[in-house]
């Protein structure tokens, strides 16, 4: 809520045109990348070795679409397999974040680094999050 | 903390610098105390420089390692620990960089240590070894100071980190409980420290790519003009 308020404020009060504040959302999901997954998963989405899975090229963003949500929230430590490959070791859980930066962040890695995917609404993610176990 | 911690590598990356302008870069310093002292016989006083002390580890293999596994050998030395989800994954991935480079030139190993020994058995030390596509790779020790359990394991490798230029110790606001940076250390066939690389910055890791020839050129000139043929 509060930071939905604060997306419409910084359009408002910058009163700058529309355009600026899609581009500063996109921007939210790479600033999030950045800050919370690039050590682990690679500046390219490459991931580590067995160790830790891509994000670029990686299946199981497709296979697994509408659990991602859920995955980034509350983490993942079962063993994965992605691409074929088996993966067993810890991420951890991004409990802060709220709908709406989930969202910008999902969309940056699905529509990166040759990923392709149909954008994410906040509401669409809203709606699988009230689903998570 | 851990800003103070990041200052090292940095401080030691400008030493060298001031160390090595471009034209006399033909031999890296050697970094560390050094101790000058006066010759019984009053010839010029003898200089003597800071060596990695002594260390006694087991590695993914159970293998026991110790400096004289190095004998002869330059090596890169990290720390790290299997379940850290800050800085590691960056850090071995270039170190993977490195080895992709220069694994394997038998004049060069690698030396990861883990900083967690309690969690860090031989068994999950393996594990990560093969799970880093090194499983294997003879010349990439992942090693422990407490492969049977001592109590004071942690304490000696976090001793042996700060020989190596590298902060590491426990640190409960940290991920995953430790504060560490991610410091290479360039150690040559003698044990002198030779280079230190703040691993997170990928200029460090150029720069280490281009100096490590540099020293196994030096190394080349110590060896015996027979082993050389
Ligand atoms: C501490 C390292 C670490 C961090 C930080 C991290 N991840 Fe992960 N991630 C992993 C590991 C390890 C797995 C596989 C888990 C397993 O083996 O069960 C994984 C799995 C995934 C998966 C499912 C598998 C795949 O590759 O498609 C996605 C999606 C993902 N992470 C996205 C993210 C995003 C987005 C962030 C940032 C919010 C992030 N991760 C932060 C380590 C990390």
């Amino acid at each position: 809520m509060r930071l939905k308020f604060r997306f419409l404020l910084s359009c408002s009060v910058l009163a700058v045109s529309l355009p600026a504040c899609f581009s500063s959302n996109k921007n939210q999901g790479e600033r999030l990348y950045t800050q919370h997954c690039s050590s682990c998963h690679g500046d390219q989405g490459q991931g580590l070795a067995r160790l830790i899975p891509p994000l670029a090229g990686a299946d199981y963003l497709a296979l697994h679409r509408a659990e991602l949500p859920c995955l980034l929230r509350n983490g993942q430590n079962e063993p994965i397999v992605v691409n074929g490959i088996r993966y067993h070791n810890v991420m951890p859980g991004e409990k802060g974040m709220s709908p709406a930066q989930l969202t910008n962040l999902l969309n940056y890695i699905e529509n990166n680094w040759g990923n392709k995917s149909k954008p994410r609404t906040i509401r669409e993610v809203e709606e699988q999050l009230a689903a998570c176990k | 903390m851990l800003k103070r911690l990041f200052l090292l590598p940095a401080l030691a990356a400008a030493l060298v610098t001031a160390c090595t302008s471009p034209d006399t870069a033909v031999r890296l310093p050697i970094l560390g105390e050094r101790d000058v002292r006066p010759r019984a016989d009053g010839g010029p006083a003898d200089t003597v420089f800071a060596r990695v002390p002594a260390f006694r580890l087991t590695n993914q293999a159970g293998e026991v390692i110790t400096n004289q596994t190095f004998a002869g050998k330059a090596y890169i030395a990290d720390f790290f620990f299997a379940t850290c989800p800050g800085i590691c994954p960056k850090m071995q991935g270039e170190l993977l960089k490195v080895y992709a480079k220069y694994g394997k030139d038998p004049r060069l190993a690698f030396l990861s240590h883990t900083i967690d020994p309690a969690h860090d058995s031989i068994p999950v030390l393996r594990d990560y070894a093969d799970r880093l596509g090194m499983g294997a790779a003879r010349n990439w020790h992942f090693a422990t100071t407490g492969a049977k359990g001592e109590p004071a394991a942690k304490d000696s490798v976090f001793l042996l980190a700060r020989a190596y230029y590298t902060a590491a110790e426990p640190d409960k606001q940290a991920p995953g409980g430790f504060a560490h940076n991610g410091t290479f250390a360039l150690v040559d066939d003698q044990g002198h420290i030779r280079g230190l690389y703040d691993s997170l910055n990928p200029k460090e890791v150029e720069r280490l790519m281009a100096e490590l020839p540099i020293l196994l050129a030096e190394m080349d000139t110590r060896k015996p003009a027979v082993a050389r043929q």
